[in-house]
């Protein structure tokens, strides 16, 4: 059997923590940018004599994703306990959801490759459950001690499971990063892999085409997009290899040896831990009735693939809809530019989108990633639609424009100001150019002779020449029919 | 509730006549520390000093941190004197079972393996209580994790019955019962996970309230079996019980499973009578062949004396009751197991340092706990194993939904059910020590309570003759309520204490009259 005859069959888990202000299951704050143990209380301590209160923004949050989702909502999910020992859990157990998760069902839809982003799959989700966060264990080289950190122990977390509808290491990225578009959207985690806000484990197995499927086999902790992908390749690499030599893949978890781009077997599943599932006694059942699932929906905005179905209809191509939606902040700069160019009938959505994805968006990515929310952004949306109509109508080249852009993203300075003041404003007067075009012909009569006798060519030297008289500032749409009739005159 | 009505209902009249505050009710107490006739510190005073003639005996306290007492009584009193008012239990001195975080205070559950926690917060229990005006001034001695029913399960020296001092006080809130039974504390504070309030104070012929689940919030309370653990007060009489219900009693937002149901005037029903009630009596579940015949024959005269209050019995049927015990023993060491994983020797407590993190765990755990507590883990996690869920914890889930059906429908055809608190009088220390399921049974009338989640009392029900080997032993007689029933159950008690003034009757060792009243 060939390579091609296999059918790789992929799902991932996905930990996104939420942004609340407080823990999942106490007031005590949450952030990621604490110094040691400085987030914590009793409860998460795990001091005796203290319970679990649901944080009633987390599970908002969580519902948002369920709705964005599709996700179908419980109108009664139960919370568990998972038990095992580690000292990054204060209680010996982790609160999580098992057999009530309090969303089931829906799915997503993934844009296609670069290139193919029309070409969209659908993953469709198993479930999604809320539960609390362990902290964190550092052992120091060498150390005989390690050191534990509970900063992030209680922290609020959704786990979105996908069914295995994935079929490739690049689809699986791709399908990650949509889902971390859309938590972005939502605005309830900043779903960043390098702080580990955004967590992924794999599900892989490798089964012969169209036959039965393969054994599962999980990767645990894919820390950045790059090694998720890396990961599965080389985790389908031992799967065929066992295969092709005849031996079972059996169950197993895995990580991923960045180094050797190897994935390891970390343990076999028939040993895995027995986690002692049971109800939450501590907490009643999470009841979420209608009239609530309806006000958070209210709450939800327009997300990345229904905004891609929009830019498409104002006839931008998959991809630049695409790059607009990657980033929540990128679209919504659109949107605002969109709006403030309404009547404008010379900006179109997509001299908007260039100038956006184009100028602008390589500007803020050699500034460190700096954000293109309106209201953050160095150059407002606003003074991008003026430096556009600028433009259009004439009164600055495009290459101006490109210029005026830069100084106004570096000095926060109206690109109209940075026109006045600097003398980018382009020649348009007829009798200005006139006078200037004889001077520049009178000048050149011998290169007159040469284009008089059909070397049509030196149309560019004379546009050239008169360009340079003017500093750049010769308005070339005025300037060509001017030049051709002053020759045409000359040649009569 | 307005502090005032506390006032004018307060016997206001036990205050200045010369007899020690430890022969003075909780009201009493507070009615005499609120009006003047007497000071806190002199109430308190009384109270160490009783715990001094009385503790080497008794064995009730593990902890007395009696300069903080001082420093809270006197300045109850600071504040009476620049005219402030004085809350519903001013100067009381209560003393907690070791299983309520007090903050500053040591708190370990009865175990080894919190030896040394002095915790940075109070729970929800000392919080109310002081707000009350109440002076905490003492830890009591339980069996560990309050598993037990003798309170023998203990790493410290096992408390004494004030009525016999070879017998146990019962468990697990034996030193709560022994405090408030010896005139050491007014009242205090004991735990009830499968009777461990009711039992003991049986036993020790004291008054003793599990109320429904969740009505006081368990915030603060060191947790064994979650969904069945209530918090409740051990008194000398019904009133005192009601009054310091009322103080502890409503939501409190730390806790996601504690009521928000109002609660009413407790005091306002115990004066309601008992004219009418129907006590309902299941005689299937109480004719059991471990039941002693004294217990028999109290627990018939405990029904007389509330007919001759005006109460009607009828019979009810609570088929799934032979089941409680099993089904307990299979929840409440399932929750146990779950809750006692915390204690790792990672974060507070016992640590017993070894060379790998396994092997520190494996001994802490074995240093820390005691035979009983371990008892209890090795059952809990084997029934919550995946191969075995179903088998015991669920199918206890399920046995649970059906006891608590029968006392639904039980309560449509009466008002409150009556049975002993326990099979026997106490029983010699040591007794059944060894034998487990002998102690588990012990249990057989209390636990039905706490898997449906009522309220239950158990009030003085009179007194087994004395025999060959035992002196005269109090036996407890309980009454059990529908959800948030504590007013007819306290109408009723109450009923029954004005009918039998068996409240009144005091251990021998205290005397006919206290020290204090002698000199």
């Amino acid at each position: 059997m060939s390579a091609r005859d296999y059918q790789p069959v992929i799902g991932l888990e996905v930990h996104c923590q939420l942004n609340t202000a407080s823990k999942m299951f106490t007031g005590c704050p949450s952030r990621t940018d604490a110094a040691p143990n400085e987030l914590t209380d009793p409860y998460t301590l795990g001091l005796p004599g203290t319970l679990p209160v649901p944080n009633k923004a987390a599970v908002e949050y969580a519902l948002r994703m369920a709705i964005a989702t599709d996700s179908t909502i419980q109108p009664v999910s139960r919370w568990a306990r998972k038990h095992y020992f580690y000292p990054d859990l204060p209680k010996g157990y982790q609160i999580t959801q098992n057999d009530h998760p309090y969303a089931l069902g829906g799915g997503l839809e993934v844009p296609g490759p670069k290139g193919a982003e029309h070409e969209t799959t659908y993953v469709r989700l198993i479930r999604i459950h809320m539960e609390e966060d362990a902290g964190k264990n550092t052992h120091l080289h060498g150390e005989p001690d390690s050191l534990v950190d509970y900063n992030r122990a209680g922290a609020p977390l959704i786990e979105i499971v996908s069914e295995p509808d994935i079929r490739s290491a690049a689809e699986a990225a791709r399908y990650l990063k949509e889902l971390r578009a859309i938590v972005r959207y939502l605005g309830i985690s900043e779903a960043n892999m390098e702080e580990g806000t955004l967590r992924c484990d794999a599900n892989v197995s490798l089964g012969p085409a169209g036959g039965p499927l393969g054994t599962r086999c999980e990767i645990k902790n894919l820390n950045s997009f790059k090694f998720l992908e890396l990961a599965i390749k080389a985790e389908l690499r031992r799967q065929r290899d066992l295969l092709e030599r005849g031996e079972p893949v059996r169950q197993c978890t895995l990580s991923y040896d960045v180094a050797r781009d190897v994935t390891r077997v970390m343990r076999i599943k028939e040993a895995a831990a027995d986690y002692r599932y049971f109800p939450e006694p501590d907490m009643p059942p999470l009841l979420v009735d209608a009239a609530w699932v309806a006000r958070v929906r209210s709450e939800v905005p327009e997300l990345p693939a229904a905004r891609r179905a929009r830019y498409r209809g104002l006839e931008l191509t998959a991809y630049d809809a695409a790059v607009l939606t990657a980033d929540a902040a990128l679209a919504a700069y659109f949107d605002a530019a969109l709006a403030r160019a309404e009547g404008e009938d010379a900006i179109t959505p997509k001299k908007l989108c260039n100038w956006i994805t184009g100028e602008l968006l390589r500007r803020a990515k050699e500034d460190e990633g700096a954000s293109l929310e309106p209201g953050r952004a160095p150059v407002e949306p606003a003074w991008l639609v003026d430096l556009v109509a600028l433009v259009e109508r004439g009164v600055i080249s495009a290459r101006a424009g490109k210029e005026v852009l830069g100084k106004s993203y570096a000095e926060r300075v109206a690109p109209a100001d940075i026109v006045e003041r600097d003398g980018y404003r382009q020649v348009s007067d007829t009798s200005e150019l006139s006078a200037l075009i004889e001077g520049v012909l009178d000048r050149g009569a011998k290169q007159v002779e040469q284009y008089l006798g059909g070397k049509d060519k030196l149309l560019g030297f004379f546009v050239g020449q008169i360009m340079k008289a003017t500093r750049g500032q010769a308005n070339p749409q005025v300037v060509r029919p001017l030049l051709l009739e002053a020759l045409r005159r000359r040649g009569s | 509730m307005n502090s005032d009505e506390h006032e004018e209902r307060g016997e206001a009249g036990g205050g200045g006549d010369g007899r020690p505050a430890t022969e003075l009710s909780a009201r009493e107490i507070a009615a005499a520390v609120r009006g003047g006739s007497r000071s806190a510190r002199a109430v308190l005073e009384d109270h160490l000093e009783q715990v001094d003639a009385l503790e080497p005996e008794l064995r009730a306290f593990l902890r007395r941190p009696s300069a903080l007492a001082r420093s809270r009584a006197q300045a109850l009193d600071d504040a009476r004197a620049r005219g402030e008012t004085l809350g519903p239990l001013a100067g009381v001195p209560i003393a907690l079972k070791d299983i309520f975080v007090t903050r500053g205070v040591e708190t370990t559950c009865g175990s080894r393996i919190l030896a040394g926690w002095v915790p940075p917060y109070d729970g929800a229990h000392a919080e109310r209580l002081e707000r009350a005006g109440a002076v905490l001034f003492g830890k009591l001695t339980m069996d560990e994790f309050a598993m037990g029913s003798s309170n023998e399960n203990t790493p410290f020296e096992p408390p004494r019955n004030p009525w016999a001092l070879d017998r146990v006080p019962g468990g697990s809130s034996g030193g709560s019962a022994v405090a408030v039974a010896a005139r050491m504390a007014a009242a205090s504070l004991g735990t009830d996970t499968g009777g461990s309030i009711r039992q003991p104070a049986g036993f020790c012929g004291v008054v003793g309230l599990k109320p429904t689940y969740g009505r006081v919030p368990r915030f603060g309370m060191i947790a064994f079996a979650s969904s069945l653990d209530q918090a409740g007060p051990l008194t000398r009489d019904v009133r005192d019980a009601a009054r310091v219900l009322q103080c502890l009693a409503g939501h409190d937002p730390r806790d996601a499973s504690s009521l928000r149901d109002p609660v009413p005037d407790l005091e306002v029903a115990c004066e309601r009578g008992a004219d009418g009630l129907r006590v309902g009596v299941p005689r299937a579940m109480i004719e059991q062949p471990g039941l002693d015949p004294a217990v028999r024959d109290a627990f018939e005269r405990s029904l007389a004396a509330l007919e001759r209050a005006g109460a009607e019995r009828v019979d009810v049927a609570l088929p799934h009751a032979r089941y409680a015990v099993a089904c307990y023993y299979v929840l409440s060491p399932a929750e146990a197991a779950s809750n006692l994983a915390r204690y790792d020797g990672v974060r507070y407590g016992l640590r017993v340092e070894r060379a790998t993190l396994r092997e520190t765990y494996e001994a802490t755990r074995d240093a820390g706990f005691g035979a009983e507590v371990k008892r209890r883990i090795l059952l809990g996690t084997f029934v919550l194993r995946a191969d075995s869920y179903d088998r015991y914890y669920g199918r206890a889930m399920r046995v649970r939904t059906l006891i608590a059906r029968d006392y639904e429908a039980a309560f449509a055809s009466c008002d409150v059910i009556a049975t002993p608190t326990s099979p026997t009088p106490a029983f010699p220390l040591g007794q059944n020590a060894g034998d487990p399921l002998a102690m588990y049974l012990s249990d057989v009338f209390t636990i039905g309570a706490n898997l449906a989640g009522l309220p239950a009392i158990s009030i003085p029900g009179g007194l087994a003759p004395a025999t060959a080997d035992a002196p005269p032993l109090p036996i407890g007689f309980q009454l059990l309520g529908p959800r948030l029933g504590e007013p007819t159950l306290l109408a009723a008690a109450a009923a029954h204490e004005a009918e039998t003034g068996w409240h009144a009757q005091r251990p021998p060792l205290l005397g006919g009259l206290t020290r204090g009243a002698l000199s």
